[in-house]
């Protein structure tokens, strides 16, 4: 699968798209190209993350959550303090900006835990474009509050009954939905995947998580850490993390995927763990599916790792060695949860409790003096009802 | 060479306008197949153009899809399909042409998919989610198995871009009428006379108007300035309700008797 010309990582990506959003790809391409380098687009994207969303978002010494794990230094990239709670406004913002450019009215977006679309729906009020957002029936379930957040903020949001009802049945409508409105519609897709140059815009409007971790630890500690630790659902906020350190060799790079109810029952959304390579949504990359090629759901309890696939990028960084793919229960990111609520005082989305879990196990194996880094890429108010459940409250 | 070509060619010589009907492999179980397809050709049909399910088919409309997620749900599956199409390929008269997405094509290995295809009668490919950039992948094998690999052309291909998918396409030209998935549809654009014309210029391979033809009276219309059409949703809706006479009049509406008489 090394044949498509665009948009490729080592084997993976491309554009495996219908015929329709093909010249659609290539516009949004070539306008991406140009506002890259633009200095008043780079400009006005900045103030808007300066002075909107809150950034630069702090990058946090964990002194109890280090003591407590027994190890080596761990911070928090505050993600969680954007406006709107998650890294997702990164690139939200950046592609309605771009879409702005473009002279396109509309936007169409999928969501899966909401915070995208939450995101989009914030950026759209903003920047006043129209907004419908396509959301699995089952995550509308399990995030009601998202749910009606986008509805005040003035978008439409649909619910998708079909196939497992997830995100990845979202994504499905947004692009049917996006196919029958190209002419004014732009879709802003809202993690690092897809077809190219999705993958590409998304993890350039998310480096700045990275870069900003890079100039943080450089002040704080003097020299860059010894591991980064961030959740995969499609790829985005650890991409974002990941994309500045790929040339230091030393810094050791650990995504982590939704293992769910354990790999063993098949319940789970690890597709790079299942070695199974396919293509879905535009993209070549680690699948989730059975024997006949047929995509299988994904299962987590966090909504917004409930995907069968995984960016191109990071399925590149897997097969070079680059980073290194764990994955964690849901019963362990309920406890990586509970862990820093404790021992910090601060709720992490159930998405970044995976993160958080695989870390507290990590540091064990590395010296006091190194430093661990954890994106804790959103805060977990929108999941007190999910969380309540699971640890058998009765808050749902 | 293309044997999906010339039965194309060797319909429009005759006057009358190809017709290829789209039927959903599997829906009301993979023992329906094979009548309904001996029955398509009985009407007269110019080639079939038999629908492989796939759990995340983007480009289909409803109708389409629901058709895909019953046959999912009577298991039927890629495989399935080309043992089903061989056990009785020497009763087939007219080339197969199979749509499916590419993710089935990749997991059976795409060598052994073209050697068993042709073996199960397909002649012709359409792989939705598959621009011509990322064809490579599959267009050797397809080659050496005389399948042709049909492009489709849509409404947004800029002109340079239609001339290079027209040049490529093998067996005919997939031209679609509308922006957007399958379904029928009761209106069309009006400029889409001229769009067929310039597809035409750059290529003898036939054209054919194909996504939301569902009336004789499209057959006819489109007929009129394209080799023929491709009637998918339509058909599907038909075979579930057991309709064969709403089928047999689209199959009518592209001969030319029909046109001259003006049913
Ligand atoms: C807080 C949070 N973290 C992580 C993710 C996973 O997405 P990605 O892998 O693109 O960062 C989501 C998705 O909704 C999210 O809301």
């Amino acid at each position: 699968m090394t044949t498509g010309v665009k948009g490729r990582f080592g084997r993976f990506g491309g554009q495996f798209v219908p015929e329709t959003l093909m010249t659609a790809l290539q516009e949004l391409d070539e306008a991406y190209d140009k506002v890259k380098n633009d200095e008043a687009f780079q400009e006005e994207l900045h103030y808007y993350l300066k002075n909107y969303v809150g950034r630069e978002t702090p990058l946090y010494f964990a002194e109890r959550l280090t003591k407590e794990c027994g190890g080596a230094k761990i911070y928090l990239k505050r993600e969680d303090l954007n406006h709107t709670g998650a890294h997702k406004i990164n690139n939200a913002l950046g592609q309605a900006l771009l879409a702005k450019r473009m002279g396109k009215k509309k936007i169409v977006a999928e969501t899966g835990a909401g915070q995208h679309g939450v995101a989009t729906a914030t950026a759209c009020a903003l920047l006043n474009l129209e907004c419908i957002v396509y959301m699995g029936a089952e995550d509308v379930k399990r995030q009601a509050l998202n749910v009606f957040r986008m509805e005040l903020l003035g978008t439409k949001v649909v619910a998708v009954e079909k196939g497992s009802a997830t995100l990845k049945d979202a994504v499905n409508e947004a692009l049917r939905h996006w196919v029958t409105n190209i002419d004014d519609t732009h879709y802003i897709l809202g993690s690092a995947m897809g077809p190219h140059p999705f993958p590409t815009i998304v993890r350039d409007f998310q480096r700045v998580i990275g870069d900003e971790t890079r100039a943080q630890i450089l002040e704080t500690e003097n020299r860059l850490p010894d591991a980064i630790v961030a959740c995969i659902g499609g790829g985005s906020n650890s991409i974002g993390m990941f994309y500045p350190f790929v040339e230091d060799k030393d810094v050791a790079l650990h995504g982590v995927e939704a293992a769910g109810k354990g790999i063993e029952t098949g319940k789970h959304a690890a597709a790079i763990y299942s070695g199974q390579t396919g293509v879905l949504h535009g993209a070549f990359m680690y699948l989730l599916q059975d024997e006949d090629g047929f995509v299988q759901e994904a299962h987590s309890i966090s909504a917004g790792l409930d995907y069968p696939g995984v960016g191109p990028e990071h399925c590149h960084l897997h097969d070079i060695g680059r980073a290194t793919y764990g994955n964690v229960t849901d019963e362990e990111a309920l406890e990586g949860l509970k862990l820093l609520c404790r021992t910090e005082g601060i709720l992490p989305a159930l998405e970044s409790a995976h993160a958080v879990y695989y870390a507290s196990k990590l540091v064990k194996t590395m010296a006091p003096d190194d430093i661990l880094v954890i994106c804790l890429s959103g805060r977990g108010d929108k999941d007190v009802h999910t969380i309540s459940e699971a640890l058998g409250g009765d808050l749902a | 060479m293309s044997q999906l070509k010339d039965a194309i060619l060797s319909v429009t010589a005759s006057g009358d306008k190809a017709f290829i009907p789209y039927i959903m492999a599997g829906d009301g179980g993979l023992e329906k197949l094979k009548p309904i397809i001996l029955r398509l050709q009985e009407l007269g049909v110019t080639a079939i153009e038999v629908g492989i399910p796939f759990t995340d088919p983007v480009a289909d409309g409803p109708t389409i899809e629901r058709a895909g997620e019953r046959a999912l749900a009577s298991g039927t599956t890629l495989r399935k399909v080309i043992e089903t199409l061989t056990s009785f390929a020497d009763e087939i008269t007219v080339p197969l042409v199979a749509m499916t997405y590419l993710n089935p094509i990749l997991a059976y290995g795409v060598e052994q998919f073209a050697a068993d295809a042709s073996v199960a009668g397909i002649r012709g490919l359409i792989i939705p989610d598959m621009p011509l950039e990322e064809s490579e992948v599959v267009h050797p094998a397809l080659t050496a198995a005389e399948i042709s690999l049909v492009q489709l052309v849509s409404l947004t291909s800029t002109p340079e871009r239609m001339e290079r998918l027209t040049k490529a396409s093998e067996g005919f030209i997939y031209a679609v009428t509308v922006n957007g998935i399958t379904g029928a549809r009761s209106s069309f654009a009006n400029e889409l006379e001229a769009h067929f014309k310039k597809i035409q210029s750059y290529t003898d391979t036939p054209v054919l108007a194909g996504f939301g033809i569902s009336t004789a009276t499209h057959v006819k219309d489109f007929g009129s300035f394209c080799s023929g059409v491709i009637v998918g949703s339509k058909i599907v809706d038909s075979l579930v309700a057991e309709d064969w006479e709403a089928i047999e009049e689209l199959v009518k509406a592209s001969k030319l008797a029909a046109n001259e008489v003006g049913i």
